[in-house]
C-alpha cells in the first residue's frame, strides 16, 4: 500500500515527504512508475471459481479475499448469486435454474455480464489488483466467455475448481450456509434441502470439469474433496503461487484459536512501550488464571505459541505444558522510542508522534517497524495457524491486533485501533463464512494500554492535544 | 541445541520457574533447578515435524530426480532442517566397481537385480542410522523406485521405524528435456568415463528402456492413501496428494517454485559507505566517494552483461538504494534484505564493542551463526527472514541483488551449500560482484572485482575465543580502518 495518492491535504503531503525521507526515496521516484515494493503481479488477476453448488466456492472466495487483502493485495469478491438476487427479488424454487428455462437463462447471462463490467471497473477505477468471480462457471462455454473478456482487457485468469463427491460434506455445507440464505427465508429446513439438491441437479447435467488435457493451457488449481488432493496447472506468477500455497494449507476441520496477550508487565504498569520485562504481580496472577481457564476449556491437542520475549514466556510457563517460541510473534519494534512513555515520546519526538497518529498503519518508528511491517512478518504465523487445529497464541498488543484483523477481516485503518486489552482471552471459532468471537475477561485487574486516535493529529498541535487519549499509568 | 550456563537463581516453588536469558541466543529459558538438565529446550523451536520424514523419489532415469534431491536437500539444510540424500546409484557404483553396459539393468538379469536390491537395502540402513541415531530430520532416498513393489518395501521399512513417507515423482515425456539432462549430467558420470558421447547416449537410452516396461507411476486412485507430489513436465503441472504436515507443505511449496530455465543471479554489496570507512558496523549511512564510483562501475558492468529482463532488488537502507539509483533502471526494495540488526552494537567499531561488551564479543566468536546481538539479530534469524527472498529468487530469472555483508553471506551459503559454521565467514568483499549460474547439480560462481578501491570489512575468527582473553587477542583479526 503506497502512501495515499488522492489526498490533497497539506499535512498528509508532509506525511508523505517525511515517510519518503524515512525510506530514503526521492519524491520524484515515489511518484514515477519505479516500483518501490516487491511486485506481486504486474497486471490485474481474475480468479474464477468453478464447481457445482455447495462445493465451498463462496467459502474459498471469501477466505482467499480476506487473506489477500490482509497481505496488502486489494481484492474483492463478485458473487453472481447476489447479482441474481438483486434482479429477481423473490426466489421461488429450483425451477429458475433449469437449463430449459429460457427467461431465467437470459437473466443469469445478464447478471454475469454486469458482474464482469463491475470487475473491469474495480480494476481500472478502484485500483483493485485481484477480483474473485464467485459463480458455478461449470460449462466450458461460460469459462470461454470469461477468458475472452480477460484477454481483451489484459487481465490474467486463474481458475479454482472445487470438486467434491462426498455426500456428507455436501449436506453439511447445505446445512451450514444454504438454509440461512435469503433464498430460503420462507422455507422450512426439509423443503429447503430438497429444493437445493434439485438445484444442484440442474447444473450437474451440463457440468464440464476442468480437464488436464483439454485445458492444459489454462492456469488453475483443482481441489478434490476439501483438500485431500490438488491438481495444479501452469502457475504464471508470484501471486498465483502464493494463492496455491494458501489454498493448500487451509482446512475445514472444526477447531478454535485462542488469542491472548502476555500478563501485565512491569513496563505496562509504568506506561512504557516495548522493552523486554517480566510480569508484574497482577500479570503472574493472570498467568495462573489463564492456566485454569485453559484447563476448563478441555481443549483437544492444544498447541501453545509464545514470542521470544520474557513476558509471553513467563505467561506460558504457568500453563505447565510444552510451548513453541516464535520470534515472529515479538512485539512491534518501537526503535528509538523503545521503553518510553507516550509523554516522553511527545517531549522528544513530537513530529513523529503526530505522524503516527496520522497514519498509524503505515507509520514506521525510526529504526523500528510499522504495523505494515508486522503484517509482513506475521504472514508465516498465519499460514501455520491455518494448518493447525487448536492453538493458543500468547502475544502482544500490536501483534494481536494484526492477527485479529486477519481473522475478522478488518481494514488497515481499523487494525491499529482494535481493542486488545490485557488479561482477556479471545476465542475464535470459524463459522459459516466467518469467525465467531467469544471474549473472556479473566477478572484480574490490569492497566489499560489502549490509546485511541486523538482528535488533533496535526504536527503543530499542543502537547495536551497529543496526550489527550493516553491511558493512565504510574 | 545446547544451552546454558544460567544464573544461579534457585526458586523455591518448582511451579513458577525463574527465567534466564541464554547468553548466546538471548532466548528466555527456565533456569534448571537441582542441576537437572533442561530437557524442554529442543521443543522451544518452532516444530517442523514431530517425527523423521523419508522423501522417496520416483521416476525413470534422466527425469531430474537427483537434481531435485540435491536442491531440496540444500534448501532444507539452509532452513535448519538436518537433511541428507542417499543416492542408490552411488551405492551400486561402490558395489560394482566398473560399469559395463545397460545390460546390468535388464529386468531378466538375475545377478544385477540381486545387487541392486542389496544396494537399496544398504541405503535404507544408512537412512535409518541418519534419522534415528544421527539427529537427521529428513532423508531423501534418491532412486528410480518405479515399481509398486519396491515402494511397498520402503513404506514397510518406514512404518517399522516410525518415519513418515513422502513421494516425489517426476514424469516427463519431452525428448528435448530428457536429451538435455543426459548431456548435462549423465555423460560426466563415472559410469561413462570410458565412453565417447555417442556411445554413452545410446547406452543410456537403452538403460531407460529397461525400466520403462515395469514402470508403475503413482496413481490417483490406487495410491490415494499415500502422500506424494507428481511433477509433470518439469513443473507445468503438479498433482499433490495428502500433505500430512508442515514440512511436507513447505517441500511442496518449494518444489512448485523452482524451475530450470537458464538464468543468472548477481549478488553484490552496496558501494563502500561512510560508516564502512570508519570501521563502524550497521547504521544507515550513505555512500562514500569510492562507493559512488562503484555504483557507476556497476552500471557499466551490468550494461556490458546484456542481461535479458534483469530485475534489481535492494534493501530499504540508504546505501543499497543509492547504489541502485546509479543504474538508472527500476528496482524493488525489500525490507527483508536489510543488514543484520546489531542491536546495542549498532554503529560501534569492533574496538568499542570489545571495550563495552567483551563477553558478548567473545560469545560471538564462539558461535557466530547462532549468536544474537542484545536487542538485535543472529545469522540464524537472518536466514529465517531471508527465506521469502530465496523463494522469490527461485521463481525469478535474471536478478541483481544489491545487499549487505551478512545478508550476502546467507544468500551465498544457500546457493553454494555452505554449512552454518562456514556461513558467517564467507568472503563477501565490497565492490565485487558474484555471478551465480545454475549448472548441472550445482552453481557456477564467477567473481568480478570492479576495480574500485574499498576498505576490507571482513573479520576472521580470532584464535582465542575465550571470554577471558586479552583485548589484543580479541582484536587480532579486525581489519584496518580510519
Amino acid at each position: 500500500m503506497t502512501p495515499d495518492r488522492h489526498v490533497q491535504n497539506q499535512t498528509v503531503v508532509s506525511l508523505s515527504a517525511v515517510l519518503l525521507i524515512l525510506l530514503f526515496n526521492t519524491w520524484i521516484a515515489e511518484r514515477s512508475s519505479k516500483s518501490s515494493r516487491p511486485q506481486f503481479t504486474n497486471c490485474p488477476t481474475m480468479i474464477v471459481m468453478v464447481g457445482l453448488p455447495a462445493r465451498g466456492k463462496t467459502y474459498i472466495s471469501k477466505k482467499l479475499t480476506r487473506y489477500l487483502n490482509w497481505i496488502g493485495v486489494p481484492t474483492q469478491v463478485f458473487n453472481l448469486g447476489q447479482y441474481r438476487r438483486e434482479v429477481v427479488q423473490t426466489y421461488k424454487n429450483y425451477e429458475f435454474f433449469r437449463p430449459d428455462n429460457e427467461e431465467a437463462m437470459k437473466i443469469r447471462r445478464a447478471c454475469a455480464s454486469n458482474a464482469l463490467k463491475d470487475i473491469a471497473n474495480y480494476f481500472t477505477k478502484e485500483q483493485g489488483q485481484v477480483a474473485v468471480f464467485d459463480a458455478t462457471n461449470t460449462t466450458r462455454e461460460r469459462r470461454g466467455v470469461i477468458i475472452s473478456f480477460a484477454k481483451e482487457k489484459g487481465y490474467k485468469v486463474f481458475f479454482i475448481e472445487s470438486f467434491c463427491d462426498d455426500p456428507e460434506i455436501i449436506e453439511a455445507n447445505i446445512m451450514q450456509v444454504k438454509l440461512s440464505s435469503p433464498d430460503y427465508e420462507n422455507y422450512d429446513k426439509e423443503e429447503a434441502l430438497v429444493d437445493f439438491l434439485k438445484r444442484i441437479d440442474c447444473y450437474n447435467m451440463s457440468y464440464v470439469p476442468l480437464d488436464e488435457e483439454k485445458d492444459r493451457h489454462l492456469s488453475f488449481i483443482k481441489i478434490f474433496n476439501v483438500g485431500s488432493r490438488y491438481l495444479v496447472n501452469c502457475v504464471q506468477d508470484h501471486i498465483q503461487s502464493r494463492i496455491v500455497y494458501y489454498l493448500m494449507n487451509i482446512h475445514v476441520t472444526p477447531r478454535s484459536i485462542y488469542l491472548s496477550r502476555h500478563g501485565e508487565s512491569e513496563l505496562n504498569l509504568l506506561g512504557r512501550i516495548g522493552g523486554d520485562t517480566g510480569l508484574s504481580s497482577q500479570g503472574q496472577k493472570y498467568a495462573k488464571a489463564l492456566a485454569e481457564f485453559i484447563r476448563g476449556q478441555s481443549i483437544k491437542d492444544l498447541k501453545v505459541w509464545t514470542s521470544h520475549m520474557k513476558r509471553t514466556i513467563q505467561t506460558a510457563e504457568a500453563l505447565g505444558v510444552p510451548y513453541e517460541q516464535w520470534k515472529a510473534l515479538n512485539e512491534i519494534d518501537a526503535g528509538v522510542c523503545e521503553e518510553m512513555t507516550y509523554e516522553e515520546i511527545q517531549a522528544t519526538h513530537p513530529e513523529e508522534f503526530a505522524l503516527r497518529d496520522q497514519d498509524k498503519y503505515r507509520y514506521r518508528y525510526p529504526k523500528g517497524e510499522s504495523y505494515e511491517d508486522l503484517v509482513h512478518r506475521l504472514e508465516p504465523v498465519i499460514m501455520e495457524l491455518e494448518r493447525q487445529e487448536n492453538v493458543l497464541v500468547i502475544c502482544h498488543q500490536a501483534v494481536m491486533r494484526c492477527l485479529l484483523a486477519y481473522f475478522l477481516d478488518k481494514s488497515a485503518d481499523d487494525l491499529p485501533y482494535l481493542k486488545c486489552p490485557l488479561h482477556t482471552v479471545l476465542k475464535l471459532t470459524p463459522l459459516a463464512y466467518g469467525c465467531k468471537v467469544e471474549s473472556f475477561y479473566l477478572n484480574i485487574q490490569a492497566v489499560n494500554t489502549h490509546r485511541d486516535r486523538p482528535t488533533n493529529v496535526n504536527v503543530a498541535r499542543k502537547p495536551e492535544e497529543a496526550l489527550q487519549t493516553v491511558p493512565e499509568h504510574l | 541445541m545446547n544451552v546454558t550456563e544460567d544464573s544461579t537463581e534457585q526458586c523455591g516453588n518448582s511451579l513458577t520457574r525463574e527465567l534466564t536469558q541464554n547468553p548466546l541466543k538471548k532466548i528466555w529459558v527456565p533456569s534448571s533447578t537441582n542441576g537437572l538438565p533442561e530437557r524442554h529446550i529442543s521443543q522451544r523451536k518452532v516444530c517442523m515435524t514431530n517425527c523423521p520424514t523419508l522423501i522417496v523419489t520416483v521416476g525413470l532415469p534422466a527425469r531430474g530426480k537427483t537434481y531435485i534431491s540435491k536442491k531440496l536437500t540444500r534448501y532444507l539444510n539452509w532452513i535448519d532442517v538436518p537433511t541428507k540424500e542417499f543416492n542408490v546409484g552411488q551405492y551400486r557404483r561402490e558395489c560394482v566397481k566398473i560399469y559395463k553396459s545397460f545390460e546390468f539393468f535388464q529386468p531378466d538379469n538375475e545377478e544385477g537385480l540381486k545387487i541392486r536390491k542389496q544396494c537399496a537395502l544398504a541405503a535404507l540402513n544408512d537412512v535409518r542410522q541418519f534419522l534415528t541415531d544421527e539427529g537427521g530430520q529428513v532423508a531423501v532416498f534418491d532412486a528410480t523406485n518405479t515399481t509398486r513393489e519396491r515402494r511397498e518395501t520402503i513404506i514397510r521399512f518406514a512404518e517399522q521405524n516410525g518415519f513418515k513417507v513422502f513421494f516425489v515423482e517426476s514424469v516427463c515425456e519431452d525428448p528435448d528435456v530428457i536429451a538435455e539432462n543426459i548431456v548435462q549430467v549423465k555423460l560426466g558420470s563415472p559410469d561413462y568415463i570410458h565412453c565417447n558421447t555417442e556411445e554413452a547416449v545410446a547406452d543410456f537410452m537403452k538403460r531407460i528402456k529397461c525400466y520403462e516396461n515395469s514402470y508403475q507411476p503413482l496413481d490417483e486412485e490406487l495410491d490415494r492413501d499415500l502422500s506424494f507430489i507428481k511433477i509433470i513436465d518439469v513443473g507445468r503441472r503438479y498433482l499433490v496428494n495428502r500433505v500430512q504436515d508442515h514440512i511436507q507443505s513447505r517441500i511442496v511449496y518449494y518444489l512448485m517454485n523452482i524451475h530450470i530455465t537458464p538464468r543468472s543471479i548477481y549478488l553484490c554489496r552496496h558501494g563502500e559507505s561512510d560508516l564502512n570507512i570508519k570501521g563502524r558496523i550497521g547504521g544507515d549511512s550513505g555512500l562514500s566517494a569510492r562507493g559512488k564510483e562503484f555504483a557507476k562501475a556497476l552500471r557499466q558492468f551490468i550494461q556490458s552483461q546484456n542481461i535479458r529482463d534483469l530485475k534489481v532488488w535492494t534493501s530499504q537502507m540508504k546505501r543499497t538504494i543509492q547504489t541502485a539509483e546509479a543504474l538508472g533502471v527500476p528496482y524493488e526494495q525489500w525490507k527483508a534484505l536489510n543488514e543484520i540488526d546489531a542491536g546495542v552494537c549498532e554503529e560501534l567499531m569492533y574496538e568499542e564493542i570489545q571495550q563495552r561488551y567483551p563477553q558478548e564479543f567473545a560469545l560471538r566468536d564462539q558461535d557466530k551463526y547462532r549468536y544474537r546481538y542484545p536487542k538485535g539479530e543472529s545469522y540464524e534469524d537472518l536466514v529465517q527472514r531471508l527465506e521469502p527472498v530465496i523463494m522469490e529468487l527461485e521463481r525469478q530469472e535474471n536478478v541483481l541483488v544489491i545487499c549487505h555483508q551478512a545478508v550476502m553471506r546467507c544468500l551465498l551459503a544457500y546457493f553454494l551449500d555452505k554449512t552454518a559454521e562456514e556461513l558467517p565467514y564467507l568472503k563477501c568483499t565490497l565492490h565485487t560482484v558474484l555471478k551465480l549460474t545454475p549448472m548441472a547439480y550445482g552453481c557456477k560462481v564467477e567473481s568480478v572485482c570492479l576495480n574500485v578501491d574499498a576498505v576490507n570489512t571482513h573479520r576472521d575468527r580470532p584464535s582465542n575465543v575465550n571470554v577471558l582473553r586479552t583485548t589484543e587477542d580479541a582484536l587480532q583479526t579486525v581489519p584496518p580502518h580510519l
